[in-house]
C-alpha cells in the first residue's frame, strides 16, 4: 500500500497526462451546462468530482468517455479510451457474469481463446472468483457493482470513470466497495474520475476533490488530500475535511439560490 | 458498522477458499433459486387448466341432457367423440391436421423471414419508420381475411392465395414486436454497448437485437396466432379440389352436410392445434428467455 502521493505538477506535459480538459464549455440548447472547464488528471491519480445536482457532473464525463461532444473546448485522453462505469450497472441481463466481461474482451479484440481465462482473472481482482455463470438478476448490488467494475477493467483502457457508482447501495456494502476500488486502483495504477455528490466518499477516496458550482458547472475549488490510504470513511481527519468541503459545497447552493 | 471498531475488516484469504463459493457479505445477499418439485408443478400448473376442460365438457353434457336445443343443433360430447374416431378409423385424421399445420408452419416461417428484416429497418430508419410504420400498425389491425377475396382474384385458389393470406396476417405482426422490443431497449444498454465499443453493426449483434428479444418473441407468438387464424379463414373460404383437405376446409364440408358433431369436431381440432404450438413452442421459449433475465418469479 503507498501512502500519501506526491502531487501532479500543474504544468504537465502531454506524456505525463491521462486526461486533459481545456477550457470546455457545454450547452444544451441556451441553456450553459458547463463553462470554462480546465483540468487534468495526471497517469495514476484518482480525482473526484464533486457537485450539487445540476453542476453537469455526469455530463463532464460523457464528454471524457466520448459519448458527447463538447460545444466548445478540447478534451484530450492521451492514456486512451476511457472505461465508464455508471450508477446503474448497466450490465447485460441476457448473459451470465462472466460473458459480460468476455464480450467487453472481445470488443476490445482479445482473441476467443484467452477471453474465458482473462474473464476469470478479472472476477478474482473483484472478489467474485465463483460467479462466472451467475445470472445478473442472481447478484447483490454491491456485486452487479463488482461485476461492472471488471467489465469496465476489461476494456483495458488505463482510464476509469465512474458516474456516482455506489451511490445506489447501501453504507455497509458502499464501504467494502471503496476499499475493493482503492486496492484495485492501486493494483493497476488507474486514472480514476469519479463524480460523486457524498462529501465523505470523495474525501475517502480521492488524491484531488474538485468542487463544480451548480448551473452552470464551473471549477469552484480544488483540495489535495495527503491522507495516507487505506483511509477509513469514520476516521477524525476525514471527518474534518468533510466538514471544510461541505461548507463551501453548501456555500456554492446559496449562492446559486440568492441569484 | 461499529464505530469502536480500530482494524481494518479483515478478509478470508482468496486462495483458502473454494472456487465457486462466494463468502461474507455476497453469500448473505446472494438468491439461489430452487427449482420446485415435479408433483407441486404439475398440481400447480396443469391441474386448473384440466378442472376447466372438464367444468366446460360437464356444462355442455347438461345442457345436451336437459334438451334445451335440439341435438341435430347441439350433439352431445360423445357425439363429437364418435365424429373423431371416425376420421381415425377413415385414416384421414392426421392428413387433415397436417394439411394445415404444414401449411401454417411453413407459411409462419416464411413470415418471420420476411417480417424480421422490415421490422429491423423500420425500427431503425427514421424515415423509413414515418412512412411504413403506420401502415403495419394498421394492417396490424385488418383482419387478414378481408385478404382472401383480392388474393383469389390475383393468384387463384391455390397454395400461392393461402401464402399470401398467412403472410399479410402475420408479417405485421412479427414486424410490430420486433419495432416495440427495439424501442423498449432501455438506452443504458446502448450507452453502455457504446463505451464498449460497440458500433453499428457490433452494437445491433451483440446489445441492440439481444435486448429487444423479449419483445421480438411477442410479436413471433401473436404471428402465429395470425397465421393460423387467416389460414383458417382462407381454407374456410376457398374451395379448390388442388387445395387437399385441411381443418378449415373440413369444417366447411361438415358444415354443407349439415354434420353439427363434425363442425364441433372442427372447431375444437383448430383450437387445439393453436393452443399446442403455442404451448409446447412459445411458451417456453418465452420463459427461458424471461426467467435466464430475470424477468420471471422463480419456478413460474
Amino acid at each position: 500500500m503507498s501512502t500519501a502521493l506526491t502531487a501532479p505538477d500543474a504544468t504537465a506535459t502531454t506524456a505525463d497526462t491521462a486526461v486533459r480538459l481545456a477550457g470546455v464549455h457545454k450547452t444544451y440548447g441556451a441553456a450553459p451546462v458547463l463553462e470554462d472547464i480546465d483540468l487534468t488528471a495526471a497517469p495514476g491519480e484518482f480525482l473526484c468530482l464533486l457537485g450539487a445536482s445540476g453542476c453537469g457532473k455526469s455530463t463532464l464525463l460523457n464528454l471524457v468517455a466520448g459519448l458527447d461532444q463538447p460545444s466548445s473546448g478540447s478534451i484530450e485522453v492521451p492514456a486512451g479510451r476511457p472505461a465508464l462505469m455508471f450508477q446503474d450497472h448497466a450490465l447485460f441481463p441476457w448473459l451470465t457474469a462472466g460473458r459480460n466481461i468476455e464480450l467487453a474482451l472481445r470488443l476490445n479484440g482479445t482473441p476467443r481463446e484467452e477471453r474465458r481465462a482473462e474473464a476469470e482473472r478479472l472476477l478474482e481482482l473483484v472478489r467474485l472468483g465463483g460467479a462466472h455463470r451467475k445470472r445478473i438478476h442472481e447478484l447483490s448490488g454491491g456485486m452487479r457493482q463488482r461485476v461492472a467494475l471488471a467489465r469496465a477493467l476489461a476494456q483495458g483502457g488505463q482510464v476509469l470513470l465512474m458516474d456516482e457508482p455506489f451511490a445506489a447501495l447501501d453504507a455497509i456494502t458502499r464501504d467494502l466497495l471503496h476499499e475493493e476500488l482503492v486496492r484495485i486502483w492501486q493494483e493497476r495504477q488507474l486514472t480514476v474520475l469519479f463524480v460523486t455528490h457524498n462529501v465523505r466518499e470523495a474525501v475517502r477516496l480521492a488524491q484531488r476533490v474538485v468542487l463544480l458550482s451548480s448551473r452552470p458547472g464551473r471549477i469552484a475549488r480544488e483540495w489535495r488530500i495527503d491522507l495516507p490510504q487505506p483511509r477509513r470513511i469514520e476516521s477524525a481527519a476525514v471527518a474534518d475535511l468533510s466538514v471544510e468541503i461541505t461548507e463551501h459545497l453548501r456555500g456554492e447552493i446559496r449562492r446559486h439560490v440568492q441569484h | 458498522m461499529s464505530s469502536t471498531e480500530t482494524t481494518p475488516p479483515t478478509r478470508v484469504d482468496a486462495t483458502t477458499r473454494p472456487d465457486d463459493d462466494l463468502q461474507g457479505l455476497d453469500a448473505l445477499e446472494t438468491v439461489t433459486a430452487q427449482r420446485r418439485p415435479v408433483g407441486r408443478v404439475l398440481r400447480e400448473k396443469a391441474l386448473p387448466p384440466l378442472l376447466g376442460v372438464l367444468l366446460v365438457l360437464a356444462v355442455w353434457q347438461l345442457v345436451y341432457s336437459l334438451h334445451v336445443t335440439p341435438s341435430y343443433k347441439l350433439p352431445s360430447p360423445l357425439d363429437v367423440w364418435h365424429s373423431l374416431t371416425d376420421l381415425w378409423y377413415q385414416g384421414s385424421l392426421f392428413s387433415i391436421i397436417w394439411t394445415s399445420l404444414w401449411r401454417g408452419i411453413s407459411g409462419f416461417l416464411a413470415a418471420v423471414a420476411i417480417g424480421t428484416p422490415i421490422g429491423l429497418i423500420v425500427a431503425r430508419v427514421r424515415f423509413v419508420r414515418a412512412a411504413v410504420g403506420p401502415v403495419l400498425s394498421g394492417l396490424q389491425s385488418l383482419p387478414s381475411v378481408a385478404w382472401v377475396p383480392a388474393a383469389v382474384i390475383w393468384l387463384g385458389i391455390n397454395d400461392q392465395a393461402m401464402y399470401a393470406v398467412i403472410l399479410l396476417g402475420a408479417v405485421p405482426s412479427i414486424a410490430n414486436g420486433l419495432i416495440s422490443g427495439v424501442d423498449q431497449v432501455p438506452p443504458l444498454f446502448l450507452r453502455a454497448g457504446r463505451t464498449l465499443g460497440a458500433r453499428g453493426f457490433t452494437s445491433a449483434r451483440y446489445v441492440l437485437l439481444p435486448a429487444a428479444l423479449p419483445g421480438y418473441l411477442a410479436g413471433l407468438k401473436q404471428g402465429w396466432a395470425f397465421s393460423w387464424r387467416s389460414l383458417m379463414a382462407a381454407e374456410l373460404i376457398a374451395s379448390s379440389p388442388d387445395l387437399g383437405i385441411g381443418l378449415g376446409r373440413y369444417l366447411e364440408n361438415q358444415r354443407d352436410s349439415s354434420d353439427m358433431s363434425g363442425v364441433l369436431l372442427g372447431i375444437i381440432l383448430i383450437l387445439v392445434v393453436g393452443v399446442a404450438i403455442d404451448l409446447l413452442v412459445f411458451t417456453p421459449l418465452e420463459n427461458r428467455v424471461l426467467r435466464t433475465r430475470g424477468l420471471l418469479q422463480t419456478g413460474r
